[in-house]
């Protein structure tokens, strides 16, 4: 189960600049660690990360195996118009994630 | 005369063996920084993802009946505030000692005829952290009368065992050390008031019998099993040791 959350604040006026927060529940195997019976456990982590604001990609990150277990990220955008952010994710075993969140927008 | 002195002197020192830290001090205290301001903001708290997925699972039905625990407690903002303040305590049907996560573990058994979740999987601690963290800001207020007397016992009997081969009892770190540097870190008082917790070194949420295993092979003892009777009598004389600190669901440490 992909499990993310989302802050935004909760309504922007139109060209504030906001913060975009996001956490999302992944070991994010490095692949440098054995189990019980010393077998590798095979690198998995989260390695795209993609941001769409209405349809249009407005942010994107490439992580690897430096990256703690359950990244959090946070970024500045300009709010333009109500609508969505969506970002979706894709790790190593090929397993995808995505979550939305709403941004109101007033003025 | 002197006997009798003496015979003061040593009731007074057996008495202020079992008493609590003075002052009482939350773990977060000692942690650093970056530590404490990862605890306090709500959204870069990582064990936040656990609690997000337990009010998940409090609405999802689970069991032959089709029950979620939000069909009998409804919504757990109200029916979960306090709770977990007074675990562990006695079940009055089986009169066990029981932790939250027994008590999550006995209503899936009993109620929702669901099997049973694995002691320290993912979802058990999603919700132990979900129904804890309602309890945020009051403060830990445990029984230690009647049925809960022997389990008490035999918890202090325990915090003051030496064990391992490095030969140590809780209290020789927890109460003669605390406040001073184990290596790189500082040493708490050992308190049970943030779990379950998300500790950085786990790069995962993890209960208080974990801590309380790492604590084991730290000193080089034998490590009981999860859900073990031991830890539980632990867990509750640990929680009357910590009687009036704030619950802290789910706290963040090194």
């Amino acid at each position: 189960m992909s499990l993310a959350r989302i802050q935004v604040p909760p309504s922007a006026k139109r060209g504030e600049v906001i913060e975009v927060r996001i956490a999302i529940q992944h070991a994010m195997e490095a692949g440098f660690r054995y189990d019980n019976n010393g077998r590798t456990i095979p690198k998995n982590v989260i390695n795209t990360l993609v941001a769409r604001y209405n349809g249009t990609e407005v942010f994107r990150a490439e992580l690897g195996s430096g990256i703690s277990a359950n990244p959090y990220l946070q970024f500045f955008m300009t709010a333009e118009a109500s609508g969505d952010i969506e970002f979706s994710w894709v790790d190593d075993a090929g397993e995808r994630g995505s979550e939305r969140a709403a941004i109101v927008v007033v003025g | 005369m002197t006997a009798c002195l003496l015979a003061i002197v040593i009731l007074a020192a057996c008495s202020t063996q079992a008493a609590q830290p003075v002052p009482l001090k939350s773990g977060v205290e000692f942690a650093s920084a970056d530590v404490r301001s990862l605890q306090q903001d709500d959204f870069a708290n990582p064990g936040m993802l656990w609690v997000t997925r337990g009010a998940k699972l409090w609405l999802e039905p689970a069991g032959s009946d089709g029950k979620a625990c939000g069909t009998c407690h409804g919504d757990a903002n109200r029916s979960m505030k306090g709770v977990a303040s007074r675990y562990p305590r006695i079940d009055s049907v089986s009169t066990g000692l029981i932790n939250l996560e027994g008590r999550i573990q006995q209503c899936r058994e009993r109620r929702q005829h669901a099997p049973l979740m694995a002691y320290e999987s993912d979802e058990l601690l999603a919700l132990t952290a979900y129904v804890a963290s309602q309890s945020r800001g009051i403060p830990v207020n445990v029984e230690i009368d009647g049925f809960h007397r022997a389990h008490f016992e035999r918890g202090r009997a325990m915090y003051y065992q030496r064990v391992g081969q490095m030969n140590l009892a809780c209290t020789n770190c927890h109460d003669a050390n605390w406040s001073k540097k184990l290596g790189a870190e500082t040493v708490s008082q050992g308190h049970g008031n943030a779990y379950p917790i998300y500790r950085l070194e786990w790069q995962a949420a993890g209960s208080l019998q974990r801590r309380f295993r790492s604590c084991l092979s730290g000193v080089r003892a034998e490590m009981f099993p999860y859900g073990a009777a031991e830890y539980l009598d632990l867990e509750l004389y640990l929680a009357w040791r910590g009687q009036g600190l704030a619950i802290e669901t789910p706290g963040v440490r090194r």
